[in-house]
This record gives C-alpha cells, sequence and structure tokens, in this order.
C-alpha cells in the first residue's frame, strides 16, 4: 500500500505523541489529539499506509505506550526515523507496529508518496523512483512482529508450555 | 572477566557467568514497579487475555501517583479500578503515599544489584541504589507479570565522571542539566549509564536519586550509582536489608563505551529553556525572564532534600508580586519530615500553596495545568511543548533553589545571589 510521508524533526516525544491530558480516556481520543502540540492537522489528515518519517530520538520520554498506539489507530504504515528513543522502540514492536531505523532521510521530503516495506527493510519512494534502505529488525524482534506484537506472541509460548505439561 | 556493574547485575538475572555488550538475553526480574496509569488499567486486561495470573505478587509494587487526587471521573474512576486491582491480586500497594519513584527507594523494598522493571520512563531512578532498573510500556509490562522474565539487549555503559565538588547553591539538579546540553537528549543511546567521581560518591541517596532519574532525559536505558556506604546508610535508614556489595561495581578496566569527565567545582546553577531539558544554560545568562508559576514537585525534584533546599531560599523572604509558587511534595513521608522540621511552614509562610503527593502538573494528567502564554519554572524533569498545559505555555526548568529564588525575585536568577 502506497501512502503519503509525514516529515518531522528530532526529538518528537511521547507528549506531542500522547498528550497527557487526554491519558485518562480511551486510545480513540487520544489519538485525535496525536501531534497536534506541533502539526495540528496530522491527526485529521493522515490516511491508513501514510508514513511517519522523522529525525533522531523519535518517541523521547515517557514510557506511555499510547503515544505509539495511537499511530498505529490511525493505521500508518511505520516509523522510519535516524534512531529511536528506547522504550518507544520496545513498544512499538510490542504493539506490531513497524519501526524502522533509516541511516539517512535526506532524499525523504515531506509530502513524498512512498511504499514501506518492513519486512524488506526498505522505503519506496515512488514520487521519485529511489529507495532508502532501512537497518534490519534484530532477529527476536521480528519474531514478535511476525506474531503480531507482544500478546499473541506471549499466547504462542503459553499455550506451547501448557502443551508441553500436558504432554 | 572484566565487567560493567551492569553486565554484572544481567548476567546474575541472566543465570550466566558473563555476559558481552550488545548480545540479547533473557533475565528474570526481580522486581516489578507499576502505577495506576500504566498499571492495572492497562495490564489487567491483557493478563485475562492471556489467561493467566501474576508471577509473583511479592515481586509487584503498585502506586497510585500519576490521576491521585482523582480529580476528573476518569481519573477517580481508574484509581478506584487500581485498588480494586491491588486487592483482587494482593500486590504491596502504596495509595497516595506519593510518587513511585520515591515510595519504592523509602520501603526499602529495592535493592543494590536487583534486576528490576518499572511501567514508567523514570524507572531509572532505581539506579541510585545500585539496581538495574529501567522503564517499560504496559503491554511488555504485562509480560513480566506473567512470565516473570524479559529480554534485555546487554548495553554497553557510558561512564560518567564527576571531579571535585559541587559549591554550595549547586546541586544534582545542575549536573543533570548540564549533562542534557552537553550531551543531549539521545546522549545515552539508550545504554547503561554510570555516574563516577568524588563529586557524585559525595552526594546523598536523594541527589543520587536526581542523578539516576534524569539519565531519561539522556536517553539512557539506566542510570547507575556504584552502592557504597551511603547506600547502606540509606537502606538502614528504611529498614532494608544490606547486601553483600563489594562485587557490585564496574571492575578496573572493564570496557566501556565512552568516558566523560566534567568538573563539578566549575559547574554554575543551570536552567533549561523551554522546549527541552538540552536547552540548558547558566541561570544568569537566562536574561532574567520573568516567571508568573513556579512548581516544586515530581520524582525529580521535590524529595525531601529538595524541600530543603528550597527552604533555604524561601525563609525570611516573600514570593515576588504576581507569582505563584506550587509545591507538590514527592512522598507523604518526605512531606512528613519536613513538616517536623518546619520546612513546610516556611512554604506556608512564604505564600507559597501545597499540593498532593503525586505526579500533579508534571504528569499533566488532571485538571490543574498551565494556563496559555504562562512562563513557568519547574523542578521537575521534562519541559516538553504542552506537557505541563497548553502548548503556549513555556517552561524552564531548574533546581529546587534557582525555582525558589527565581519565585522570590519574580525572573530567573542565580539563587547563588540569595545564600549567605
Amino acid at each position: 500500500m502506497s501512502g503519503r510521508i509525514f516529515l518531522f524533526g528530532d526529538d518528537i516525544d511521547t507528549d506531542q505523541l500522547a498528550p497527557g491530558q487526554y491519558m485518562r480516556g480511551g486510545i480513540e481520543a487520544i489519538a485525535t489529539h496525536c501531534l497536534e502540540a506541533i502539526r495540528p492537522e496530522f491527526a485529521q489528515t493522515v490516511r491508513p499506509g501514510d508514513i511517519v518519517v522523522a529525525g533522531r530520538n523519535f518517541g523521547a520520554g515517557s514510557s506511555r505506550e499510547q503515544a505509539a498506539e495511537a499511530l498505529r489507530h490511525l493505521q500508518v504504515a511505520g516509523v522510519v526515523a535516524l534512531s529511536f528513543a528506547g522504550i518507544f522502540y520496545r513498544n512499538a514492536v510490542n504493539l506490531g507496529l513497524p519501526i524502522l531505523i533509516a541511516p539517512s532521510i535526506d532524499d525523504v521530503a515531506d509530502g513524498d508518496t512512498a511504499t514501506l516495506d518492513p519486512e524488506g527493510g526498505v522505503l519506496r519512494l515512488t514520487t521519485k523512483g529511489t529507495d532508502v534502505a532501512l537497518e534490519p529488525m534484530p532477529e527476536n524482534l521480528r519474531a514478535i512482529i511476525n506474531n503480531g506484537g507482544l500478546v499473541p506472541h506471549l499466547k504462542k509460548r503459553i499455550a506451547a508450555e501448557h502443551k508441553g505439561t500436558a504432554e | 572477566m572484566k565487567q560493567t556493574l551492569a553486565q554484572k547485575i544481567i548476567a546474575r538475572a541472566a543465570g550466566r557467568d558473563h555476559v558481552t555488550a550488545g548480545e540479547v538475553v533473557t533475565a528474570k526480574v526481580d522486581l516489578a514497579m507499576i502505577h495506576d496509569s500504566g498499571g492495572p488499567r492497562r495490564v489487567a486486561p491483557i493478563l485475562k487475555e492471556l489467561g493467566v495470573g501474576l508471577w509473583d505478587k511479592d515481586k509487584v509494587f503498585l502506586v497510585s501517583d500519576h490521576f491521585v487526587p482523582g480529580d476528573t471521573e476518569e481519573g477517580a474512576s481508574i484509581l478506584a479500578l487500581t485498588r480494586t486491582w491491588a486487592r483482587e491480586t494482593g500486590v504491596r500497594f502504596h495509595d497516595g503515599q506519593g510518587i513511585c519513584h520515591v515510595v519504592l527507594p523509602e520501603s526499602g523494598q529495592l535493592q543494590p544489584g536487583m534486576f528490576a522493571v518499572g511501567g514508567d520512563s523514570h524507572s531509572p531512578t532505581g539506579g541510585a541504589m545500585g539496581a538495574f532498573m529501567f522503564g517499560i510500556g504496559a503491554t511488555e509490562m504485562a509480560g513480566v507479570l506473567a512470565t516473570g522474565e524479559i529480554w534485555v539487549k546487554v548495553p554497553e555503559t557510558i561512564r560518567i565522571a564527576w571531579t571535585g565538588q559541587l559549591g554550595d547553591g549547586l546541586m544534582a539538579k545542575d549536573i543533570m542539566l548540564a549533562l542534557c546540553g552537553r550531551l543531549g537528549m539521545d546522549g545515552g543511546k539508550y545504554q547503561a549509564i554510570e555516574y563516577t567521581g568524588e563529586a557524585i560518591k559525595a552526594l546523598s541517596m536523594q541527589e543520587r536519586m536526581t542523578l539516576s532519574n534524569m539519565a531519561a532525559e539522556l536517553g539512557g536505558q539506566t542510570g547507575l550509582v556504584a552502592p557504597d556506604e551511603v547506600t547502606a546508610a540509606f537502606l538502614r535508614s528504611v529498614g532494608g536489608a544490606v547486601p553483600d556489595l563489594s562485587d557490585l561495581h564496574t571492575d578496573e578496566g572493564a570496557e566501556v563505551l565512552e568516558h566523560h569527565t566534567f568538573d563539578a567545582t566549575a559547574l554554575a546553577p543551570q536552567v533549561a529553556a523551554p522546549h527541552s531539558p538540552a536547552n540548558a544554560m547558566p541561570a544568569d545568562e537566562a536574561g532574567k525572564t520573568a516567571v508568573s508559576v513556579a512548581y516544586i514537585g515530581a520524582c525529580t525534584g521535590a524529595k525531601y532534600e529538595d524541600l530543603q533546599a528550597a527552604a533555604r531560599i524561601l525563609k525570611g523572604r516573600k514570593l515576588a508580586a504576581g507569582v505563584e509558587l506550587l509545591v507538590a511534595p514527592s512522598s507523604k513521608r518526605d512531606q512528613d519530615r519536613a513538616t517536623q522540621e518546619g520546612i513546610m511552614a516556611v512554604f506556608e509562610a512564604a505564600g507559597a500553596k501545597v499540593l498532593p503527593n503525586a505526579c500533579g502538573i508534571c504528569a499533566g494528567y488532571g485538571t490543574h495545568r498551565l494556563d496559555a502564554d504562562v512562563t513557568c519554572i519547574s523542578s521537575t524533569a521534562r519541559n516538553f511543548k504542552g506537557r505541563m498545559g497548553e502548548a503556549s505555555s513555556q517552561v524552564w526548568l531548574g533546581s529546587p533553589l534557582t525555582v525558589a529564588a527565581t519565585a522570590v525575585a519574580g525572573h530567573i536568577v542565580d539563587p547563588r545571589e540569595m545564600l549567605s
């Protein structure tokens, strides 16, 4: 699926992704205000399949996983950044949100049309006809993502353990 | 094999003799801390879906702090759910006693050498005790609560040494703002930060907690201080057992990723301009920025010693006209001690308003938030745009001393002007 790129700068933080004043509500309410402090129209204009591209340290700040969940709720295809804050990275994997590191985003412009291939580790800039190679995800995390996130991953593991006990 | 403190703790938790930086291991968790926001309301439905209970209720530490005092309908209902879950599971629960990162060490339950997780990004605070403690999200926490295990990529260690001694008027908070300015919010690279040097050794446990707490703002996975006599004395003071500390240090010659050295003696009080802790500068270079709200709060900046420091400035002084000073002591225990010692009376006499022992305005989860265009100076850790209130509010960060001195002056000042 092809989508548009929403380009952001460095240190996009979790208060911008999931504002504190909406944290008492559900993900629907939080997602409606995702990134509004820096890009007020984002949640209203983003469409399924669009791709968030950012600079360094995306997801800095809180451990609130609603920061990653809001992007998944808005059905973005994934996030590509120069680097991610550690907790956000883990949360995204656990929630099944594709998240990939790009060595450079110099070729990427806001509004570009692109497709994200998390398995192949490539961001295809279809407007420009060029590819951005992405770092492959570590194997243990690919296993979680391939199972659809941590909860289905654990379900599988717990079922296997029960089977082991039964035998 | 020479190991860092972080490697030693992870190796023990993973059942290994030693571990190598970069390898992924599965480790057994000694303690899991959760709070009302990322805790029961998020993990209980996942545990239900998995069809399992807690792996060990005695290793779970629950605190209500984000939605206390429950000043919204949803917040009150989240607190109610938290209390019900605590009763049903029988976990250790500290309700309305203060902020998790301060309540946990004060309980004596967190021990040096532990491998611990917390459902909050300021969980590196536990590193001040010499525990490898780090923050995780709620889904991952549910996994820990179900299995007692978590994967970790063994981190490299970034050693940050502070030589010399902090001068009067300087606090751990100034060290951390200076580090955020120098190294940036991703300077920690999600590795283990370890604070060393004579200026660090000289710090009390609560000051060390400020260092470790803000390892989060440096982008570290955790922020360690090797346990020593200060740690042991603190543990005894809170009724905790003191384990064998003899091997809980980074071996001489162990490989580290980076080693930074700074001179504490030369450090001046720091502030960070909106909207990043990395926008650090000496307080006297902040252009005497006028403020209307001063906030002493959060796990970072309202512990007993933070209150004590602010009271040094406020004693016998009044707030500047038009400045509101809000004080939200980090824990009930710290507030009680401050009350006994006359510190809370100093705040009252100066005209401060005292708020509940909770995350309060720092988290911005309740009704109390900064209005549009307000300029605030805060002893908290983060001044992200819109975090504490309206997107147009401007938050500066400083030490409790700097916040108090600024509240008196009405504009940002170097607190040393008011200490004699």
